[in-house]
């Protein structure tokens, strides 16, 4: 006999019960539904959280100082162990380095044309836009000189443009930032919203010096800085960076051997696999608890595929007497039980597809549905189905054919 | 045809074992019309169901056409039964879900006759046991006497050699059983083997033999057929 002919026999003792069926499926539905939902939120979580963490600049290095003061006590004040010095000498001496960018950041309150707004203040040299991956929407960056001279000129974000001046354009425009006046040059092209509700384009830089000499001076000696981006020239490069980086600066800060390291350098290519795997172990937990309701679905199945087996004895018994083998009772009602699980699968996966768009909509949520979530859905209820429709198949296929007949 | 030597089938009761065949031997040959009777519990319903290949015995031979059944394996019985036995039970036993045609073309499925081919034979059938114009009805939508009907062109579905029937007058009135008796008739005359167990002695009456059982063992064996 021909394997589609079971397969008929299955769908058509579906088909005679589609009230019993569609609730027997229900089960797997939701399960279904709900593992491919969860699934995407997770995905979509690490998109978010990749993005953010991409934001910051890729290949990047951040070095900042050690606040846990070593035995080496440098007497900085404040325990701001890195200097300009020390961005110089990366500069010179680490290779395979495409942008070395010192900072200095305080948060301020700028005033333009009777507008009032909050933000913070970077105090940068040029080669911060290679670091951070930031380009110039409008105007100018300011240059090498003007940045060596601390000329009061800043380049603002979209958000701080848009807070101080709306759709007018504010180049050219002053601004006074804590009281002193500084000549808006360039805005900067929007990097949205991304990374733990941080708005990157609430930002205004301005020359290293001229925030650190009349900003924030008070609180820093005259060549300390706050961090120190290095930008590695690609992903292969980033880990000998990181060593040689760590090398020199020990070097220049005449750290001996066994003595800790009085700066900190973070590699975000290790900060993004840490919160891609964090987000995962999340996704994973989500998609685990979505899937015991897939488990449910499966006793549910095999409920009823056992008062189904009770309920067709004589026919059964029948089917044996007119010439089917134990084997062929087995595989009618093992894909009887499959079919139910699989329509459940397929119609879970569209509901959950759908599902993860709406909630993507609604929480401003990236909606990201896997691709593999369509053969893992589909996968996993065949597998539902088998596993939970083996019992009562096997029931069926070991009935004795005398018996099942005279059954009532 | 048929060889039955020393045929033993014992149940088991609680602790007791009690005998429904004690030693039958019994030879049926090819074109036989025979009719096995005997009170409730004399054997001949196991016979029947050893015969059909849907038990075995505890001891002895069954032989047909020198197929040693007694010792077929589960898959082995489901062939035989498949080639070579057609069943007509008392209570029908039709699948209600499926049209009389379905019903017939059920044996076929299993046989692995391609569809056209099988809807073709079952049309036959049915036309052959009067039913021609019922081929879509449900079992519910028709008497019992068609139902039997549709189940006896089922059991001719796989051009068996041996015809089995249980009391296959026995849920249908006086009018209707004749019809079916009938229908037995012409076909042993076409060269059918047929076994029909009854209690009904009319029915025995038609056949031409009878084989009476009581507790196990054949009491009597007559040839002829008995003038009504």
């Amino acid at each position: 006999m021909k394997s589609w002919e079971i397969v008929r026999f299955a769908i058509g003792a579906i088909i005679a019960h589609p009230l019993r069926s569609g609730l027997t499926s229900l089960g797997v539905v939701i399960g279904v539904a709900a593992v491919v939902m969860m699934t995407s939120i997770g995905v979509g979580a690490q998109q978010r959280v990749t993005s953010a963490i991409a934001g910051l600049g890729s290949n990047l290095i951040i070095v900042i100082p050690n606040f846990q003061r070593g035995p080496v006590s440098q007497g900085a004040g404040g325990g701001l162990s890195l200097r300009d010095g020390d961005a110089e000498q990366i500069a010179k001496q680490v290779e395979n380095v495409a942008a070395v960018a010192p900072l200095v950041r305080s948060q301020a309150q700028l005033a333009a044309d009777g507008a009032n707004w909050n933000t913070q203040i970077q105090g940068v040299t040029p080669p911060y836009m290679i670091a951070r991956d930031l380009t110039i929407a409008e105007g100018r960056m300011f240059d090498e000189r003007e940045a060596r001279q601390g000329k009061k000129v800043a380049v603002v974000g979209p958000t701080v443009a848009k807070q101080l001046w709306g759709d007018d354009s504010p180049v050219g425009k002053r601004v006074r930032v804590r009281s002193v006046p500084f000549e808006v040059i360039g805005v900067l092209e929007s990097k949205g919203q991304a990374g733990f509700g941080q708005d990157q384009d609430d930002v205004l830089l301005a020359p290293l010096e001229a925030v650190r000499s009349r900003l924030v001076g008070r609180r820093f000696r005259g060549d300390a800085v706050q961090t120190i981006y290095v930008k590695a020239t690609d992903a292969d490069t980033l880990d000998r960076v990181q060593e040689d980086v760590t090398n020199l600066l020990r070097d220049q800060h005449k750290i001996r051997q066994g003595d800790d390291d009085d700066f900190q350098t973070q590699n975000m290519a290790s900060i993004l696999a840490a919160s891609q795997a964090a987000v995962g172990t999340f996704t994973v937990l989500l998609a685990a608890v979505a899937g015991v309701s897939l488990l449910v679905g499966g006793v549910g199945i095999m409920n009823i595929m056992l008062v189904a087996v009770t309920e067709r004895t004589r026919e059964i018994g029948l089917r044996m007497a007119v010439g089917a083998k134990r084997s062929q009772v087995l595989t009618q009602f093992a894909l009887e039980s499959i079919t139910l699980s699989l329509t459940g699968g397929l119609i879970g996966l569209t509901i959950g597809v759908l599902g993860a768009i709406a909630i993507a909509k609604l929480g401003n949520w990236p909606a990201a549905v896997p691709a593999w979530s369509a053969p893992l859905a589909l996968g996993f209820s065949s597998m539902v189905g088998l596993a939970f429709g083996a019992y009562p198949s096997w029931r069926a296929s070991r009935l004795d054919p005398i018996e099942a007949l005279r059954r009532e | 045809m048929i060889e039955f030597k020393e045929l033993r089938k014992l149940y088991i009761m609680g602790e007791e074992e009690v005998p429904a065949l004690a030693g039958v031997s019994l030879r049926i040959e090819r074109g036989e019309y025979t009719a096995v009777i005997g009170p409730s519990g004399s054997g001949k319903s196991t016979l029947m169901n050893i015969l059909g290949g849907l038990d075995r015995p505890t001891s002895g031979q069954y032989l047909f056409e020198n197929d040693d059944v007694a010792h077929f394996t589960d898959d082995e019985l489901a062939d035989f039964r498949r080639r070579r036995i057609g069943f007509v039970f008392q209570s029908f036993q039709l699948l209600p879900r499926l049209s009389a045609l379905q019903n017939v073309e059920l044996p076929m499925i299993y046989a692995g006759v391609p569809a056209s081919e099988r809807r073709v034979r079952a049309m036959e059938l049915l036309e052959r046991v009067g039913l021609g114009s019922r081929s879509r009805h449900r079992p519910t939508q028709l008497s019992g006497g068609q139902q039997q009907r549709v189940a006896i062109a089922r059991s001719l579905a796989n051009r068996p050699d041996l015809l089995l029937a249980e009391q296959p007058t026995g849920a249908l009135d006086t009018h209707t059983g004749e019809e079916v008796l009938k229908l037995f008739h012409e076909l042993n005359d076409e060269g059918l083997t047929l076994v029909i167990v009854t209690h009904d002695p009319d029915v025995a009456n038609e056949a031409k033999r009878r084989v009476a059982f009581r507790d196990g063992l054949i009491v009597s064996d007559e040839h002829g057929r008995v003038a009504a």
